[in-house]
C-alpha cells in the first residue's frame, strides 16, 4: 500500500483484505461481535473516522438525529458543555456548543473505493459487476450449499478452485465462453498477480483493485475469508480461501470483458491515467468528525451519569443471615429484569450473575446428534465433552422442507395433497399460533428427562481429543472458580439455583443471536444442570471443604432454564431435592412464576402492538405467542438498548431500576483483593459485552451497510447466510427488526474495586486492554469504600464527579411500564 | 338483477378498499392493516356465500354486460363480467390466500418504512385480481391485467431504495409487457374473426366458434399463438421463467402472494379462460402441451442446483405450471383447477416458512448427516451429467436469452438513431408529421399502392420513437417526447383508414397528452432542482427527496402508457377494430410501440426516481445488496 512498494505482493494483499472484510461466522454460529474490529487498535473516535472515510461507512448518528434528541433533552445540555470543556477547554465552549447545534455541515460521506474500478465504465462503458456478481455468487452459493440444493455441485476435495476447474474439464458445456479465460481457469501457472496484469496492468494499482472489487460485495468475500480459518463453521465440510474466491472472480472479469471487446483489450492503466491513492493513509482532521464525537460522547454520558450517581447511594442493609434462595443467573442484560422481579417477589432471595457457561466449558453431544456443540464463550477451546444418553427423540420432521415437493411428479402429488394441507396449516398458525417443527426452541437443546455423563471414569474415556466428564479435581475447580469469581462463599440458602438462559422463534434465521452469548450462541442449559450436578457432588464438597468453601449438606443446587422469549423455566433434575427442599421448591417455583408473569410485562411495554395494560398473566400470554408466530420478525428485543455492565455486588446495585440496559456480573472485591478473578471476569466482559455493544451500535448507525437491512425480503443462501432477493451479495451483522430501538451507546464497564487493581487486571492481557485503552468500550471503577468514581481515559483513572441529582424514585414501577414505550431514566428502587 | 349487483360488488369491494386505504393516513398503521384484512375477510365471505348459492341453483355459468364505457356505430366497448367454475375456483383462492396474507403482513410489516404504501398495493392488486379473474372479454381482462403488471412492479421495488429491487422490478415488467403483445394481437384478431368484442361466454358455443373459425384459420392461429405468448410470459413458462426468480425481492409475504401463489397462476388461468376458442386446434393444444412440457423440464433441472431457498420453490412452482400447461392441453381442466389451487396454497406455505429453513435444516443435519453423493454415473454419462449441471447453473441460458434476443436488439436499433435530438424531434418530425395531415386529407394525390404501406410505415415509424426512447441514455426531455410522439404517428397511420373519425382520435389521444404535459412539468421541476442528477444513464432515487413529485410522475407515466385511468385506454382498443385484417405490419409495429413504450415510460420512473439515493447524506445500501 505504500507507495514507494513497487512489487505486488499477494499474500500480504490477500491478508489485508482479510483483516478489513466482514468476520461474520454461518447462521448456525451467529457470534456477536465488534463490526469494525479491524480498526480498533486504534482510538474509537480515529478508528470509526477511517472506517467511515475508507469503506463510507456511517459511523455516529445523522447530525441532524443529534441535535433532535438534544431538543428533546434526550443529550443534557450540562454534560454537553461539560464534554466540550474537557475536550477543547473551557473557553471554547461558546463556540463548539455553536458549531454543534446550528453549523450547516454536508454530511456526505462517499468513501475511498471504487475508484479504479469506476474506469471500466468510464472509458469502455462496462458494468462488470451486472454479470460477473449474479453468477459468481450463484458458483459460489451453489458450491457451499449446505442442504438446500437437490442436486449437489461436484465438489472436489482439493476445494473451491479445483472443484470449478473438474467441472469445467468435464463439461461439454462450458461455464464461461471466452477460450482465453478458460485456459487460464485451467492453468497451473496462472496466479492472481497474473490476472491483475491482464486487467489492471500497473502493479501499483493491484492492491486498490481488489479493494474495489471484494468491497462491491463484502458479504460474500468475508464469508469465503472466515470460511477457510474456520471450516467447522459447515457442518457439511466445504474448502473455500479467499484466495480461490478472489482468482475465480478475476477470471470471470477476464472472460466478460472477452466476451464484449474480444482479446484484444488493454488493461485498464492503459486506457485511463489513473493515481495509485493511498487509501489507508491517516485521515485528516474533520470538523464534521469533530462535532459528531462530541454530540456522541456528550449523548453517552448523559446516560452514563446519573447511573453512577445512582450507584453512589449507600444503602444501610441489614444482612440477612441465611438467604431464602439463592440464584445465579447469566451475566446477560436481558436477566437484568427477572432478577429484579425475583428479589421483590420472594423475600429474602439472593441473586448473582456470572456468564452463562458458569465456568464450565465443554463440548455437548446431544443423543443421535452426530456431531459436537461448543457451549462456552467463543475463545475458549475445551477439552471435555459431555453427552446426553436416555434422551428422546426431538427433532420432528415436517414434510413442507423435504426436497420431494420440488421435483416434477412429487409436486405434482404434493399440490392436492400437502398443498391443501398448508392452506389449514396455514391458516391455523396465522389465527392461532402454536407449536410446529419448523420452530426454534431452547428447551429443545437438551431433552430434561435424558442422562447427561458428568463424571469421568477412573481412567477417563477420550473421544476425538476430548476427556468425556471432568475428573473430580476438575469439577472442583470449576466450582471453586465460578463461586469466588461471584463472592459466593458462606451463607449458602437451602436451595442455589443455577438458571442458564435461551431463546425460542420461528422463521428466525439469525436465531442463533438470541441464545446465551457465554455458550456460543447456544442454550444454557446442559451447562446449568452439569454445574448444579458438580456442586450437588458429596466428594466435590469434600475437596470445597478443603479448599476453605465449606457448603452445608442441606443446601442443594438445581439447574434451571430461563427462556428469554417466552419467559418461562424448565428446572433439571428435581428428583434429587431432599423433602425439605422439595417443599421449599415448590413454592419458590410458584413465586417464579408471577416473577416470570411480571416480567413479560415489563417486557410487552416494548412491543407496541400489545396491550400493557392488561393484567400480568394475560400479557404473559400473549408474549409466549410470539415466539410461536411466523409473522412476528420480534419474538423478542434480544440485546437492544444494551449500555452498561456492572461489575460487583449485588446489593450495592439493586436499588436501582437499570431498565434491562446492563449486564450485571457478580463480584465482590473483599474477596478477591489482588483482582485475581477480576482478570477473568474482564478477560470476558470486554469481547463478549463489547462484541455485543459495538455489534448493535454499528448495525444501528449504518444499517444498510454495517447492519443486514431489513430482514422482510431476506432470502436464505445455503442455509449459512440471508441475501436479498436472487443476486444479492451475503448481508452481515443484524437486521434492522433487531435494532429499531436501540441507542448507540458504547458500553460502560462498571467496575467495584480499588482503581490501581483494575489498572492491573485490565493490564494482563493486550487484547484486553485494547478495549480499554482504545475507548471502544467506557471503564469506570467504583471505590469500593469512598464510592467515589474513576473514570479510565487516556490509559489512566481520573475521578469523576456526576453532575447529576440522585435519581427519582419510583413508588410504583407498574404505572410507569403501562405509560411509556420509550427508554426510561435510573430510577432509585424504594421497595428493594 | 341482483345477482348482477351481488358480482358487481366483487371488483366494488376491492376498489373501495383501494381508494379507502390511499386516504388513511401514513401513520395510522393499524387503520389501514385492518381495513386491508376487513376489506378481503368482506370480499371472502361474501365469495364463499356467493358460489355456495350458485352451486346450490345448478352452477350454470352466466354472462353480464356490466357496464357499456362507449359505443358507436360498429363497436363497442364495454366491462363484461363471466361466472362458470373456473371464476369461483379463482375468486376463492385469490381471497383466502389473501386474507391469510394481510393478517400475516400486518404484524411482519409493522415499523417497517413503506408500511402504508405495502397495503395500497396489495390492495390494488387485489383489485387486479378479481377484475381479471371476472372478465368477461378480452378488454376487460385486459384492465385487470394492466393492473397486475402495475402493482408486480411496486411490490418487486417495494425496497426503492436499493438497486437490484429497482432493476428486477425493471425487467419484470418488460417481460409482462412483453407478454402483453400477445393479448394486444388476440385482441386486434378478434376484432376482425367476431366483428365485435367478443365474450368468453359466447367462447363456450362450439358451433358459433366453428363457423367463424373455418376459412380463417390463419387468424386463429394468431389468436392462439397471441394468447399463449401471454399466457406464458405471465405464468414464467418457457421461454420466460427467468423472471420468476428474480422477482423475489419485495417483503416475504408479498412473494408469496405474487410469484409463489396468484399472480404467477394468470398464464393457466387466461389458458383455462379461453380453452373452448383453441379446443379445436389441434396444432395448438400439441404446441401449448410442448411449452408445458419443456417449461416442466428446464424448471425442474434449474430447480435442482438453486442454492437458495425461494429461487428454489420459485423453480419448483414453474414445473408445476408446465405441467398444469399439459393438462389443459389435454382437456383436463378440473384437474388443472385443483392443480392450481393446491400449488398456490402449498408455494405460499413454503415461501412463509422460508427463513425456517435455517433452523430446521440444520437440526436435521445435526442429527441425521449423510455424506451426500450424486448418483455415480458412468463416465461417459458423467460428462452430460456435468454439462446438465453447468447449463442448469445458468438457467439454461433462458435470462441471456431475453436479454440477447429481445432487449438488446432493440438498444441496438436506439442507439443507430443518436441522431434523433430534442431539436430534431421540433424541426424536422413536425414538419414530417404536418406535411402527413395533409396528405391525409389529401388522399387523391398519392398512388394507392403507396397509400396501402403508408399506415404501416407511419406505425414503423412510430415505434423507431418508442425505441430510441427505450436507449435514451442522456436527455429525459427527449425519451419523454418521443413516446408521446409515437402516439400521434399511430394516430396518424389509422387515420389513414377510413371510418377513423376525429372523436376517436380525440379518444386516443386525450389523456395521453395531458398525461405526457404532467410528466414534463414534473421532469421540468425536477431539472430545476436537480440538474446534475438529470440524466437515463443511472438510478437516481429521486424519491428519497420528492416523493411527491415522484408519485406525479409515476401516474403520468401511467397515462402516457394508456394505462386505464384516462380514456385513452378505450382509445388503444378503438384503434385496433380499424387496423384491418390484412395490416399485420401496422398491428405488429403498433403492439411493439405499445409495449415498448410502457416500458421505456417505466424505465424513466424507475432511474429518475427509484434506486439508491444519488445524494449520501443518509444511509445507502450497496449496489450489490
Amino acid at each position: 500500500m505504500n507507495e514507494n512498494q513497487s512489487v505486488f505482493n499477494e499474500i500480504s494483499t490477500l491478508n489485508h483484505l482479510r483483516h478489513y472484510l466482514p468476520h461474520q461466522a454461518p447462521l448456525k454460529d451467529f457470534i456477536h461481535h465488534n463490526t469494525l474490529h479491524a480498526f480498533q487498535n486504534k482510538s474509537f473516535h480515529e478508528g470509526v473516522q477511517q472506517a467511515s472515510e475508507i469503506f463510507g461507512y456511517r459511523v455516529y448518528l445523522e447530525l441532524k438525529q443529534f441535535r433532535k434528541l438534544f431538543e428533546q433533552e434526550k443529550i443534557n445540555k450540562n454534560i454537553l458543555l461539560k464534554v466540550i470543556a474537557d475536550k477543547k477547554g473551557k473557553d471554547q465552549t461558546d463556540f463548539w456548543f455553536t458549531k454543534m447545534c446550528h453549523h450547516n455541515y454536508d454530511t456526505s460521506i462517499k468513501g475511498k473505493l471504487g475508484q479504479i474500478r469506476q474506469y471500466w465504465r468510464k472509458s469502455v462503458s462496462i458494468n462488470l459487476d451486472k454479470v460477473v456478481h449474479p453468477l459468481l455468487f450463484r458458483v459460489c452459493g451453489a458450491y457451499l450449499d449446505q442442504g438446500i440444493s437437490i442436486w449437489k455441485f461436484p465438489i472436489h476435495k482439493d476445494g473451491f478452485l479445483a472443484s470449478i476447474q473438474q467441472l469445467e474439464k468435464s463439461s461439454l458445456r462450458s461455464l464461461i465462453k471466452s477460450k482465453r479465460a478458460i485456459s487460464l481457469l485451467l492453468s497451473p501457472e496462472t496466479t492472481i498477480t497474473g490476472l491483475l496484469h491482464i486487467l489492471v496492468g500497473n502493479e501499483a494499482l493491484f492492491e486498490n483493485y481488489l479493494f474495489d472489487q471484494q468491497f462491491a460485495h463484502p458479504g460474500w468475500s468475508g464469508m469465503a475469508a472466515v470460511l477457510e480459518h474456520q471450516p467447522e463453521g459447515l457442518l457439511d465440510y466445504r474448502k473455500i480461501s479467499l484466495h480461490d474466491f478472489v482468482f475465480f472472480e478475476l477470471i470471470l472479469e477476464i472472460e466478460y470483458l472477452d466476451s464484449i471487446l474480444g482479446t484484444e483489450w488493454k488493461p485498464l492503466a492503459q486506457q485511463a491515467e489513473i493515481d495509485a491513492a493511498n487509501i489507508f493513509e491517516k485521515p485528516a482532521y474533520s470538523e464534521l468528525f469533530d462535532v459528531l464525537s462530541l454530540w456522541q460522547e456528550a449523548m453517552e454520558w448523559s446516560f452514563y451519569d446519573p447511573i453512577l450517581k445512582g450507584l453512589q447511594i449507600k444503602r444501610n442493609e441489614v444482612p440477612v443471615k441465611t438467604p431464602a434462595l439463592q440464584a445465579i443467573f447469566c451475566i446477560d442484560d436481558r436477566e437484568c429484569s427477572i432478577r429484579r422481579h425475583v428479589e421483590i417477589v420472594i423475600e429474602g432471595s439472593e441473586t448473582f450473575g456470572s456468564a452463562g457457561f458458569f465456568n464450565a466449558e465443554f463440548y455437548f453431544q446431544p443423543e443421535h446428534g452426530n456431531f459436537y456443540t461448543k457451549v462456552c464463550p467463543a475463545p475458549l477451546t475445551p477439552k471435555y465433552i459431555i453427552k446426553e444418553s436416555e434422551a428422546r427423540v426431538r427433532h420432528k420432521k415436517d414434510a413442507i422442507f423435504g426436497q420431494s415437493s420440488h421435483s416434477i411428479l412429487g409436486g405434482w402429488i404434493s399440490a392436492p395433497t400437502m398443498g391443501f394441507l398448508s392452506a389449514f396449516k396455514l391458516a391455523y398458525n396465522i389465527f392461532m399460533p402454536s407449536e410446529s417443527p419448523v420452530m426454534v426452541s431452547s428447551s429443545k437443546h437438551m431433552d430434561k428427562n435424558g442422562k447427561l455423563k458428568i463424571q469421568a471414569a477412573e481412567k477417563p474415556a477420550v473421544e476425538n481429543g476430548l476427556q468425556v466428564g471432568y475428573t473430580l479435581q476438575e469439577m472442583t475447580d470449576r466450582i471453586e472458580g465460578l463461586f469466588r469469581s461471584i463472592g459466593l462463599l458462606e451463607s449458602f440458602a437451602p436451595i442455589v439455583y443455577i438458571v442458564g438462559h435461551g431463546a425460542s422463534s420461528v422463521n428466525n434465521t439469525h436465531y442463533a443471536g438470541y441464545d446465551c452469548g457465554a455458550c456460543s450462541g447456544r442454550a444454557g442449559s446442559v451447562n446449568a444442570r452439569v454445574v448444579a450436578a458438580m456442586a450437588n457432588n458429596a466428594e466435590v464438597r469434600k475437596l470445597l471443604t478443603e479448599r476453605g468453601i465449606r457448603i452445608p449438606e442441606t443446601t442443594q443446587f438445581l439447574g434451571a432454564l430461563h427462556d428469554t422469549t417466552k419467559d418461562e423455566i424448565v428446572w433439571y433434575d428435581l428428583d434429587i431435592l431432599n423433602p425439605d427442599n422439595k417443599s421449599l421448591h415448590a413454592a419458590y417455583s410458584k413465586s417464579f412464576q408471577h416473577a416470570l408473569d411480571l416480567n413479560a410485562k415489563e417486557r410487552s411495554r416494548r412491543f407496541l402492538l400489545m396491550d400493557t395494560n392488561a393484567p400480568a398473566a394475560e400479557i404473559h400470554k400473549k408474549v409466549k405467542k410470539r415466539a410461536l408466530s411466523l409473522f412476528e420478525p420480534r419474538p423478542e428485543w434480544n440485546h437492544a438498548t444494551n449500555a452498561m455492565c456492572i461489575v460487583g455486588q449485588r446489593k450495592n446495585n439493586k436499588h436501582l431500576f437499570l431498565d434491562r440496559r446492563s449486564f450485571l456480573n457478580s463480584y465482590d472485591y473483599s474477596k478477591d483483593p489482588t483482582g485475581k478473578y477480576l482478570q477473568n471476569i474482564l478477560r470476558a466482559v470486554a469481547p463478549v459485552c463489547g462484541g455485543i455493544n459495538l455489534e448493535y451500535y454499528f448495525s444501528r448507525v449504518d444499517n444498510a451497510r454495517l447492519g443486514a437491512g431489513t430482514k422482510l425480503p431476506h432470502n436464505v443462501i445455503g442455509l449459512f447466510a440471508v441475501a436479498n432477493g436472487m443476486d444479492g451479495d451475503l448481508r452481515t451483522g443484524l437486521p434492522r427488526q433487531m435494532i429499531n430501538i436501540h441507542e448507540p451507546l458504547r458500553i460502560i464497564v462498571i467496575v467495584e474495586h480499588y482503581p490501581e487493581i483494575v489498572e492491573d487486571a485490565i493490564h494482563t492481557n493486550e487484547a484486553t486492554y485494547e478495549w480499554f485503552k482504545n475507548s471502544w468500550v467506557h471503564l469506570v471503577a467504583l471505590h469500593p469504600e469512598t464510592k467515589q468514581l474513576y473514570h479510565f481515559k487516556n490509559e489512566a483513572f481520573i475521578a469523576y464527579e456526576p453532575l447529576a441529582d440522585f435519581p427519582k424514585q419510583a413508588k410504583n414501577l407498574d404505572e410507569i411500564f403501562e405509560s411509556s414505550s420509550e427508554s426510561l431514566p435510573v430510577y432509585e428502587l424504594l421497595n428493594a | 338483477m341482483e345477482v348482477n349487483y351481488f358480482i358487481l360488488s366483487f371488483v366494488l369491494i376491492p376498489l373501495i378498499g383501494f381508494i379507502t386505504s390511499l386516504l388513511t393516513p401514513e401513520k395510522k398503521e393499524n387503520t389501514i392493516s385492518r381495513l386491508a384484512f376487513l376489506v378481503v375477510l368482506f370480499q371472502l365471505i361474501s365469495v364463499v356465500l356467493f358460489i355456495s348459492f350458485w352451486i346450490f341453483s345448478g352452477a350454470e355459468s352466466f354472462n353480464i354486460k356490466e357496464i357499456v364505457l362507449y359505443s358507436s356505430k360498429e363497436y363497442e366497448f364495454l366491462i363484461d363480467i363471466y361466472f362458470d367454475e373456473i371464476t369461483a375456483v379463482y375468486l376463492f383462492v385469490g381471497s383466502f390466500v389473501s386474507l391469510l396474507i394481510t393478517r400475516y403482513s400486518a404484524y411482519y410489516m409493522h415499523m417497517e418504512l413503506g408500511f402504508k404504501r405495502f397495503f395500497n398495493t396489495i390492495l390494488f392488486f387485489f383489485l387486479g385480481y378479481n377484475f381479471t379473474v371476472l372478465s368477461g372479454n378480452f378488454e376487460t381482462l385486459f384492465i385487470g391485467w394492466e393492473i397486475l403488471g402495475i402493482s408486480s412492479f411496486l411490490l418487486i421495488a417495494f425496497y426503492r431504495d436499493r438497486y437490484l429491487p429497482v432493476r428486477n422490478a425493471v425487467k419484470v415488467f418488460s417481460i409482462y409487457r412483453i407478454g402483453d403483445v400477445g393479448i394486444f394481437l388476440a385482441m386486434w384478431a378478434s376484432h376482425h374473426l367476431w366483428h365485435e368484442n367478443i365474450t368468453f361466454y359466447k367462447l363456450q358455443n362450439y358451433d358459433l366458434v366453428h363457423e367463424h373459425l373455418s376459412g380463417h384459420s390463419l387468424i386463429g392461429i394468431i389468436i392462439s399463438l397471441g394468447i399463449l405468448i401471454a399466457a406464458s410470459a405471465k405464468s414464467a413458462a418457457f421461454p420466460f421463467s427467468s423472471w420468476l426468480p428474480r422477482a423475489m425481492e419485495g417483503p416475504t409475504p408479498s412473494s408469496a402472494v405474487f410469484y409463489g401463489s396468484l399472480s404467477v397462476h394468470f398464464g393457466v388461468f387466461l389458458l383455462l379462460r379461453t380453452f373452448p376458442f383453441w379446443e379445436h386446434q389441434i396444432s395448438v393444444r400439441i404446441l401449448i402441451g410442448l411449452v408445458g412440457l419443456i417449461t416442466a423440464l428446464t424448471a425442474f433441472l434449474i430447480t435442482g442446483v438453486q442454492a437458495t431457498i425461494k429461487t428454489k420453490i420459485a423453480y419448483a412452482s414453474i414445473a408445476q405450471i408446465g405441467i398444469m400447461f399439459i393438462e389443459i392441453a389435454l382437456g383436463l381442466e378440473t384437474l388443472a383447477l385443483i392443480h392450481f389451487a393446491g400449488n398456490a396454497f402449498l408455494r405460499t406455505y413454503q415461501l412463509l416458512v422460508s427463513p425456517s429453513v435455517v433452523s430446521y435444516q440444520i437440526r436435521d443435519q445435526f442429527y441425521h448427516f449423510k455424506t451426500y453423493r450424486n448418483v455415480q454415473f458412468p463416465k461417459f454419462l458423467k460428462r452430460f451429467e456435468s454439462t446438465f449441471y453447468v447449463l442448469s447453473l445458468k438457467e439454461w441460458y433462458l435470462d441471456v436469452f431475453m436479454q440477447k434476443w429481445i432487449f438488446f436488439p432493440v438498444k441496438r436499433i436506439g442507439k443507430y438513431l443518436h441522431f434523433i435530438t430534442i431539436k430534431n424531434v421540433f424541426f424536422i418530425f413536425i414538419p414530417i408529421y404536418i406535411s402527413g395531415i395533409i396528405l391525409l386529407e389529401n388522399q387523391q394525390i398519392i398512388n394507392a399502392e403507396i397509400l396501402g404501406f403508408l399506415p404501416g410505415l407511419l406505425a414503423f415509424m412510430g415505434m423507431l420513437m418508442v425505441f430510441k426512447s427505450f436507449s435514451e441514455k442522456e436527455n429525459p426531455y427527449l425519451a419523454w417526447v418521443l413516446i408521446l410522439i409515437n402516439h400521434f404517428w399511430v394516430a396518424l397511420a389509422v387515420s389513414f383508414n377510413e371510418h377513423f373519425e376525429f372523436a376517436e382520435t380525440f379518444i386516443y389521444l386525450s389523456g395521453i397528452s395531458i398525461a405526457s404535459i404532467i410528466g414534463f412539468i414534473c421532469l421540468f421541476t425536477l431539472k430545476k432542482r436537480e440538474p446534475e442528477f438529470f440524466n437515463l444513464k443511472m438510478y437516481f432515487g429521486h424519491v428519497y427527496q420528492y416523493p411527491i413529485l415522484s408519485l406525479v410522475f409515476l401516474i403520468s407515466s401511467l397515462g402516457i402508457m394508456g394505462f386505464p385511468i384516462t380514456l385513452s385506454f378505450i382509445g388503444e382498443d378503438l384503434i385496433f377494430s380499424h387496423i384491418k385484417a390484412a395490416q399485420y405490419a401496422l398491428a405488429f409495429f403498433y403492439s411493439i410501440s405499445f409495449v415498448f413504450g410502457g416500458i421505456a415510460a417505466i424505465r424513466m420512473y424507475a432511474r429518475l426516481f427509484l434506486g439508491p439515493h444519488c445524494k449520501p447524506t443518509h444511509e445507502i445500501s450497496l449496489k450489490s445488496s
